[in-house]
């Protein structure tokens, strides 16, 4: 089952080296077990833009952007046999945050692709 | 949580820790059947504690934990403390928090690369390789293994336990094969990766036609290869075959479980992405020089079919060519029976026949489906619907899977009437 791992944050900024360092080590671990097909960090919101339809029109609006908000830093997309592997993936994931960038608060969504389902 | 549930999860955490779990241990072991036995014995402490106890924050840790301890009672049993002692020392320094002496990108490749190449080693059985990969490699419970495989559990383990044992026995526990053994012995790790694959994409047995869970774990195991083998073009060559099969699985099956032949799928639900990744892996096996590989030639058969927009669209006249090819270079009854097929398109379903006549004799072929199979499409074209009909129910008793022994059947059936055109699969 192909999932993607969604992680948003109020908190604006890099992470720190040492969290780099160890989202990369895991990142290619994961690679190499065959189990993670992409990856990405996303620029800041404020180098973006978003295409917007509201009240029926549609509009564009160019970063930066006033509203602070929840904002997706970056994804992964992973082939795992099933949700309970993508929950203890994305703990491990998180764990990582909380041990190496203390203070930081966000949520790693992780939802399963539409489409046909494989495995047991 | 209900204890089906807590089975799950600790599966699923199970199955994130294991990859790192089994290739630090066979690193300090320098024991690739030890290992694997003591991360199997982390499995089932886990599997009995957690439950009561829950799931620890770092599951990752107590499972280390564990296994080392259990490392320690092992050696001391096998009185091997004085010689392990710098062992023991490494063992004792352990940090009990995260992940502080994770091995470093390289070394994790190369303790993948040691363990498949262990667990596909040419001295174990087909069977057993894949049975070792499969625990070792994709993490897989003997359990899983034995639903995958429709085989009893018990068949799966004592499969494994003679395979290590082997393994033991002939001093085969941690080898590094050197580049020049590398290419050679990675024949026999594609035999496996391949066999799996096939398990899952036509499965030989049972109710269900193809089970995707396996293909699944053969295409992690092509993943897992190509990046300890990043210089093997058969690693991508086999790769992009796998990938190029599997994303035409959304249409092989209706709804009802009955397997459609490709000329008839909606090519709509061909997966894209998945073709275009294989189109690419077979792009790197040609870069890497490897456009006549076995896996490398297959795969550009397939890429044929892949491309192709409609049934009409494919190019039949390649495809010959590569079975031609593939013919040269790696004979086979089998090649020799899909090189007919291809002809039979090009040139006609009278010189398909011909072709089959060589091989009526083929030990190989003796109980194989496929060869009255294809012997009854070329007669069906030719109008021979008789004889059609006699070939389709000889193959549909050869058949070992009752989803294809049903189509069989039902071409047989099929054959007595007049059809305005027929397909090859």
């Amino acid at each position: 089952m192909k999932f993607m791992f969604i992680v948003t944050s109020a908190h604006a900024g890099p992470p720190t080296p040492e969290l780099m360092e160890a989202m990369h080590k895991l990142a290619n671990r994961e690679i190499k077990a065959g189990r993670m097909l992409d990856n990405g960090g996303l620029m800041p919101l404020a180098t973006g833009a978003q295409v917007r339809i509201a009240n029926g029109k549609l509009s564009v609006v160019d970063g930066p952007f006033v509203e602070a908000k929840e904002v997706i830093g970056g994804y992964a997309i992973f082939e795992l046999q099933g949700k309970e592997e993508a929950l203890a993936s994305a703990k491990e994931f998180m764990q990582l945050h909380k041990d190496l960038m203390p203070g930081w608060e966000g949520v790693c969504e992780l939802r399963a692709f539409a489409g046909a389902q494989t495995g047991d | 949580m209900n204890a089906a549930d807590t089975h799950r999860a600790i599966l699923g955490v199970w199955r994130v820790e294991q990859p790192r779990l089994i290739t630090r241990l066979a690193r300090m072991l320098r024991d690739v059947p030890l290992a694997e036995d003591l991360t199997q014995d982390a499995l089932l402490a886990a599997l009995e504690s957690w439950p009561r106890s829950g799931i620890p924050e770092r599951p990752g840790a107590w499972l280390m934990a564990t296994a080392k301890s259990k490392a320690m009672d092992h050696l001391r049993r096998r009185r091997m403390l004085e010689r392990k002692h710098l062992l023991l020392a490494e063992v004792s320094e352990a940090s009990p928090s995260f992940d502080s002496e994770d091995t470093g990108d390289d070394e994790f490749g190369d303790e993948l690369l040691r363990l498949i190449f262990t667990s596909c080693h040419p001295m174990l059985s087909p069977e057993a390789r894949a049975a070792l990969t499969l625990r070792m490699i994709c993490g897989l419970t003997t359990e899983e293994i034995a639903r995958a495989y429709l085989i009893a559990e018990a068949t799966i383990a004592q499969r494994i336990v003679r395979a290590k044992r082997s393994l033991s026995e002939s001093g085969l526990v941690y080898e590094t094969p050197s580049r020049g053994q590398l290419s050679a012995r990675l024949a026999s790790v594609l035999e496996v990766i391949y066999l799996i694959f096939n398990e899952g994409y036509t499965a030989a047995r049972g109710e269900d036609w193809i089970r995707p869970a396996l293909c699944d774990q053969a295409l992690r195991l092509g993943r897992v290869l190509i990046g300890v083998a990043p210089q093997e073009p058969e690693a991508y060559g086999l790769l992009a075959l796998m990938e190029m099969n599997a994303a035409r699985t959304p249409a092989r099956v209706s709804p009802t479980g009955e397997p459609i032949l490709m000329a008839e799928q909606d090519r709509s639900l061909w997966d894209a992405l998945q073709i275009r990744r294989g189109v690419h892996a077979l792009r790197q096996a040609e870069t890497l020089q490897g456009a006549k590989g076995f896996y490398a030639l297959q795969a550009a058969i397939v890429a044929c079919h892949s491309l192709a927009p409609t049934p009409e669209d494919t190019d039949w006249r390649r495809i010959a060519s590569l079975y031609g090819d593939l013919s040269a270079l790696f004979p086979s009854p089998i090649v020799e029976l899909n090189r007919a097929v291809a002809v039979g398109m090009v040139d006609g379903p009278e010189r398909g026949l011909l072709l089959l006549e060589g091989l009526r004799d083929a030990p190989q072929l003796a109980g194989y489906h496929l060869l009255p199979s294809v012997r009854g499409d070329f007669l069906q074209k030719l109008g021979r619907h008789a004889e059609a009909r006699a070939e389709f129910e000889i193959a549909a008793a050869l058949a070992g899977n009752r989803r294809e022994r049903d189509l069989l059947n039902r071409r047989a059936r099929e054959a007595t009437a007049v059809l305005p055109t027929s397909q090859a699969s």
